[in-house]
C-alpha cells in the first residue's frame, strides 16, 4: 500500500485550500514517489482517490545527445537583458552555461549563430493539438465533451491523437511546449495536458514528466450556447453551475482528506469529478479559465474566492485591458490573441494593443493561440501587439515580449521553474531563429527540445513525419 | 475635441486634405509597382487621380504637401478575398449577409455588395492599415453570387463601388456543398448551368415566350451568367486539392470561361498547367495544415512557388486569423509572411496591389502608382511589411482618410483604468 504512504505525505502539504495569496502557489511535496507506485498500482488502487495521482504516467525520456554550444548568437533570455554576441551551453539537457565567453568541451557540436538570435522554446499556454487533429473530420474531432455542462471527469490527454500533422509543425515554429486543453463548451471541461512538441507512438511518451494538469472552465457565451435547451441557457445559469460544482468538490475534498489521513471505516467512494475539482481546491491543479468579457473575469475571480482557488490564467481575455489592475492585483496571467476579436458579441472589443496594455499595468501576459496556425506565429502576435502599444504610447521592450511567449506561459502551467528562460539549470529548450524573431521575415532555423536537436529547417530528410503524412501530404510535409 | 486629442496621439487622425485639390507627397521611397523603385520621389496628386510620379516633379503652387522623407509610399493595398461590410460579429446571424439562399445552390444573381454596410466599425482599421481596397466574394452553395470591388471610402455603397461585379463566385471540390454529393456531380451541374446561360442568352425571346426547354437555372441566375460565358466576366472558383483545380481548368476549357482560382491549397502541384491555361491564383502564406482531405498539400511556400512558376499570384489572408473581415488588415503581414517563405519582396507587394488589379480589370483605375490612375496611396514608416511599421497617411481617390476605429477609440477609453465613461 506504498500509494497510501504517499498521500499521507502529500496530505500534509497540500490539504489546506488553496492560498489566497498574490505569489505562486506552492508545488505540493514531492509528487515524484506516486509515479514510481502507480506505475504499479497496488490491487484496489483504483478506488482510491489520491491526491497527485498520476495513473498515465509520462514516459518521455530525452534522448542522450552531445553538449551542444550556439555561439556568437543574440540571447534573448526572458530572464534579463538581451546578451549580444553571446554563447549558450547545452549539456546533459540542460543550460549549462550562458554568458558573453562560454567554453564548448572538445566533443561539443558548436553551432554558429552569426547574425541569428536565440530563444527560449516557445510555449503555447492554450492548443488543441491532438484533440482537434488535423484534418478535421468528425472522427478526429475530440475536444469537447459536450454532453453534460460539467465534465470534470474528461482528461484532454485520452483525446490526444499522437500523429496529428499538427505537431511537427508546432514544432518547426519553434513551439517546444504545449497545454492541450479540451474546449470551451462546458462550464468545466475536464483536465488538460502538459506535451512535449516530440514524436511518440503515445501520448505518455509526450507528457511533460511532473508537469501539473490544468483544469478548463469556460465563461459566457459558449456554454449557454451548447447548453441553450438544458440549461444554462443564460449567463447566471453558468455562474450557478460553476458554484454548484465547487460546493459538491469542497465536501468531496473533505470526505478524502479525511479518510486519506486516518483511514477510518469504507473508503468514500471515488468519483473523477470531483476529484479533479478537489485537486484543484488543494492547489495541485492549475485553473485555466477561457473568459472574454471583463465584467465576467471579475465574477469568475469572485467565484474563486468563495471557494478557496486560484485561476491561473484567464485565456482569450480580449477585454482583459479593461480590467489589468485587477489581474495584475489578483496575481493572475492573461493568455491572449493580438488581433482576433469581433466573431462573436463577447468578442466585440478585441484591440491589438491588449497584450501590451496588460503587461503595462503588472499583470503576467502571454500569447496563446488556441490555433493550431497561429501556434506557428506567436512571436508575429507579439510583434503586433508591441507596435499597437506603441501608437498609444505604451512601449514594450523586446525583453518584456520574449516572456510573453516563455516565461509567462511556463509559469501559467506551472512550469517556470523548469523552461520558458534560458538560465543555467533549465531544461535546454531553445529556438534559433534567422533573425530577429519580432521581425515578420524571420524563419525558425532550428530548435533543441532537451538539448536534444529537435528541428533543422536545413535539414529534411531529419524532419518528423507522422505516420498519417506519410504517403497523404505530398513532398515531406512542408515545414 | 474628444477626437483631435485622440488624432494626435494615434498619429492617425491628421486633418483631411480635401478632394478637389492638388496634394503632392515628397521625398519619400516610391514604390510605383508598375516601375522601379523612385528614392526621394513624389507623387503629385489633382483632383483624385495621380498627375505625376517621379524624381523630379515640380509641385504647383498652392498644393497640399505631405512630407514622406524617410517614409515608404505605395499604392493601396487590395485585399481580393474578404466579407468586409457584409459580415459584422460572425455569430450574429442579423449582422451577416454573406450567403445567398439561392435556388438549387444556384445565386449567380446575388449582388454581394448591396448588402454592404459602410457604417461597418471594420472599415477603418483595414483602411487604418493602409488597404484602400477589398474584393467583398460572397460565399455558399455552388455559385454563391457576384463579388465586387469597394474602394474604403466613406460614403454609400455607391460612393465605395470601383466595379461591380469583378467576378461570379463558384465553390468546386467539397462533395457535400452545393446540394450535391460528389465532385462528379459538381462538375456537371456546373457544366450544365454555363451551357445553359449560353443557350439562355441565344434564345432569350424565345425563352420569354416559353418556346425554351426548363434551363438548368432561374433567369435572373442565367442573366447573371452571360457575362461569364462571354468572357467578360472571370469565374472565381474556390478550389483546393490538385486534381480538383485540374478538373475546374477543365470545365472552363470546355465552357469557354476565364478563370481564378481562389484558396488553391495545392494549386502548386499543378503549376503547370495553371501557367499553360493563363490562370491565377488567389492564395495565401499563411498556412501549411493539412486541414481537410482537399488541403494535404497545403505549404506556406505556395504563393513563391507558383509565381516562380509563372502563374499570377494575388495574395490574401489564408491562416485562420480572420483575414476576411476583423483581420482584412493584416494584409501586409500576409505578404511579410510570404517573403519569409520565398517570394521576393517586389512580388509580394505587386501581389497585393497591381496583381489584384490586373485579374479583376481595375488596373486602369488602381494597384500603382501612375498618372491616371486612382490616388489611392499609402505613406508607411518604413516597410510596409514589418510590424513595427506604422502607417502615416492613407489617401482614396486623392483624399486623406483618417478615422480613428472603434478599437482606437477602446484603446484609448482604457489606457488608463479606471476608465471615464463620460466626457470630461
Amino acid at each position: 500500500m506504498r500509494i497510501r504512504l504517499v498521500a499521507a505525505i502529500v496530505l500534509a502539504a497540500a490539504c489546506a485550500p488553496a492560498q489566497t495569496s498574490t505569489a505562486p502557489t506552492p508545488r505540493p511535496a514531492a509528487p515524484a514517489g506516486a509515479r514510481a507506485d502507480s506505475a504499479r498500482p497496488s490491487p484496489g488502487a483504483g478506488a482510491l482517490s489520491v491526491p497527485n495521482a498520476d495513473p498515465f504516467p509520462s514516459t518521455y525520456a530525452a534522448a542522450s545527445s552531445r553538449p551542444t554550444l550556439i555561439r556568437d548568437v543574440t540571447i534573448m533570455t526572458a530572464a534579463g537583458p538581451t546578451i549580444r554576441n553571446g554563447s549558450v551551453l547545452l549539456r546533459d539537457g540542460k543550460i549549462a552555461a550562458v554568458g558573453t565567453t562560454v567554453s564548448a568541451p572538445a566533443d561539443a557540436d558548436v553551432v554558429d549563430g552569426r547574425g541569428k538570435f536565440l530563444t527560449p522554446g516557445i510555449i503555447d499556454s492554450h492548443s488543441h493539438l491532438g484533440v482537434y487533429a488535423a484534418p478535421g473530420v468528425d472522427a478526429l474531432s475530440d475536444g469537447n465533451e459536450a454532453t453534460n455542462p460539467v465534465t470534470a471527469n474528461v482528461w484532454a490527454e485520452h483525446s490526444v491523437w499522437p500523429q496529428d500533422p499538427q505537431f511537427p509543425r508546432a514544432l518547426a515554429s519553434g513551439v517546444t511546449t504545449a497545454q492541450i486543453l479540451p474546449g470551451s463548451a462546458n462550464l468545466i471541461g475536464g483536465r488538460s495536458v502538459i506535451l512535449k512538441m516530440v514524436p511518440s507512438r503515445t501520448v505518455q511518451g509526450m507528457k511533460f514528466p511532473g508537469a501539473r494538469y490544468g483544469l478548463k472552465m469556460a465563461c459566457g457565451e459558449n456554454p449557454k450556447r451548447v447548453y441553450a435547451q438544458r440549461g444554462p441557457s443564460t449567463r447566471m445559469g453558468n455562474v450557478a453551475g460553476y458554484r454548484a460544482a465547487w460546493i459538491q468538490a469542497e465536501a468531496y475534498r473533505r470526505r478524502w482528506d479525511k479518510w486519506n489521513a486516518d483511514h477510518q471505516g469504507d473508503a468514500p467512494t471515488r468519483d473523477l469529478g470531483l476529484e479533479t475539482l478537489a485537486e484543484v481546491l488543494r492547489g495541485n491543479i492549475l485553473v485555466q479559465n477561457h473568459c472574454y468579457r471583463a465584467d465576467e473575469m471579475a465574477q469568475m475571480i469572485d467565484i474563486a474566492k468563495e471557494f478557496g482557488y486560484k485561476i491561473r490564467s484567464f485565456h482569450h481575455g480580449v477585454e482583459a485591458y479593461k480590467i489589468a489592475d485587477l489581474l495584475a492585483k489578483e496575481g493572475i496571467s492573461a493568455s491572449l490573441w493580438s488581433d482576433w476579436g469581433g466573431f462573436k458579441m463577447e468578442a466585440m472589443d478585441g484591440i491589438r494593443a491588449n497584450l501590451a496594455m496588460v503587461a503595462a499595468a503588472g499583470a503576467r501576459s502571454i500569447v496563446h493561440s488556441d490555433d493550431p496556425s497561429g501556434m506557428q506565429r506567436l512571436n508575429h502576435d507579439a510583434a503586433k501587439a508591441m507596435a499597437a502599444g506603441e501608437r498609444i504610447g505604451i512601449h514594450t521592450t523586446e525583453d518584456e515580449a520574449i516572456k510573453w511567449l516563455t516565461i509567462n506561459p511556463a509559469w501559467a502551467i506551472g512550469l517556470d521553474d523548469k523552461i520558458g528562460s534560458i538560465e543555467v539549470g533549465k531544461n535546454a529548450d531553445v529556438v534559433l531563429w534567422s533573425g530577429n524573431p519580432f521581425s515578420v521575415y524571420s524563419r525558425v532555423d532550428r530548435v533543441w527540445i532537451d538539448g536534444t536537436p529537435a528541428y533543422d529547417r536545413a535539414n529534411p530528410a531529419t524532419w518528423w513525419r507522422t505516420d498519417f503524412e506519410l504517403g497523404n501530404v505530398p513532398n515531406g510535409g512542408a515545414k | 475635441m474628444r477626437h483631435a486629442t485622440l488624432g494626435m496621439l494615434l498619429s492617425l487622425a491628421l486633418p483631411a486634405v480635401g478632394g478637389a485639390q492638388t496634394v503632392a507627397i515628397t521625398g519619400g521611397r516610391v514604390h510605383p509597382v508598375s516601375g522601379p523603385v523612385i528614392e526621394n520621389g513624389t507623387v503629385l496628386i489633382r483632383d483624385g487621380k495621380i498627375v505625376e510620379v517621379g524624381a523630379n516633379v515640380a509641385v504647383p503652387q498652392g498644393a497640399t504637401r505631405i512630407d514622406a522623407t524617410g517614409k515608404w509610399v505605395t499604392p493601396g493595398l487590395i485585399n481580393a478575398l474578404t466579407a468586409l461590410g457584409v459580415s459584422e460579429i460572425g455569430q450574429v446571424q442579423a449582422t451577416v449577409d454573406l450567403r445567398a439562399r439561392g435556388d438549387n445552390a444556384i445565386a449567380a444573381s446575388f449582388p454581394v455588395w448591396e448588402g454592404v454596410n459602410p457604417a461597418s466599425t471594420l472599415l477603418a482599421p483595414a483602411r487604418n492599415d493602409g488597404v484602400t481596397s477589398v474584393v467583398v466574394v460572397p460565399n455558399g452553395g455552388l455559385v454563391a453570387g457576384q463579388a465586387a470591388l469597394l474602394d474604403l471610402v466613406p460614403g454609400t455603397i455607391s460612393d465605395m463601388i470601383n466595379k461591380a461585379p469583378v467576378a461570379m463566385v463558384a465553390q468546386f471540390g467539397d462533395p457535400r456543398s452545393g446540394n450535391t454529393n460528389a465532385r462528379g456531380e459538381q462538375y456537371a451541374r456546373l457544366k450544365e448551368l454555363l451551357e445553359d446561360a449560353r443557350n439562355y442568352s441565344r434564345r432569350k425571346a424565345d425563352f420569354e415566350r416559353a418556346q425554351t426547354r426548363d434551363f438548368a437555372a432561374r433567369r435572373a441566375d442565367l442573366e447573371a451568367l452571360i457575362p461569364v460565358v462571354e468572357g467578360r466576366l472571370p469565374l472565381m472558383v474556390n478550389a483546393d486539392q490538385a486534381s480538383d483545380i485540374d478538373a475546374v481548368l477543365r470545365l472552363a476549357r470546355e465552357t469557354n470561361v476565364k478563370l481564378i482560382i481562389a484558396g488553391g491549397a495545392e494549386a502548386w502541384m499543378v503549376a503547370d498547367r495553371l501557367v499553360s491555361a493563363n490562370v491565377p491564383v488567389i492564395a495565401g502564406s499563411m498556412t501549411n495544415i493539412p486541414t481537410s482531405f482537399a488541403t494535404l498539400g497545403s505549404r506556406q511556400e505556395s504563393p513563391a512557388l507558383l509565381q516562380r512558376a509563372g502563374v499570377k499570384v494575388v495574395l490574401i489572408g489564408n491562416g485562420s486569423g480572420d483575414e476576411t473581415v476583423f483581420n482584412v488588415r493584416n494584409l501586409k503581414y500576409d505578404a511579410g509572411v510570404a517573403v519569409a517563405f520565398g517570394m521576393t519582396w517586389a512580388d509580394a507587394l505587386r501581389a497585393v496591389t497591381l496583381t489584384p488589379a490586373e485579374v479583376l480589370g481595375v488596373a486602369n483605375r488602381v494597384g500603382s502608382l501612375q498618372p491616371g490612375r486612382d490616388a489611392n496611396v499609402v505613406v508607411w514608416s518604413g516597410d510596409p511589411f514589418e510590424f513595427a511599421t506604422r502607417v502615416e497617411h492613407v489617401l482614396i481617390r486623392g483624399r486623406e482618410v483618417a478615422q480613428p476605429s472603434r478599437q482606437d477609440e477602446l484603446m484609448e477609453r482604457y489606457k488608463t483604468v479606471p476608465p471615464a465613461y463620460r466626457k470630461p
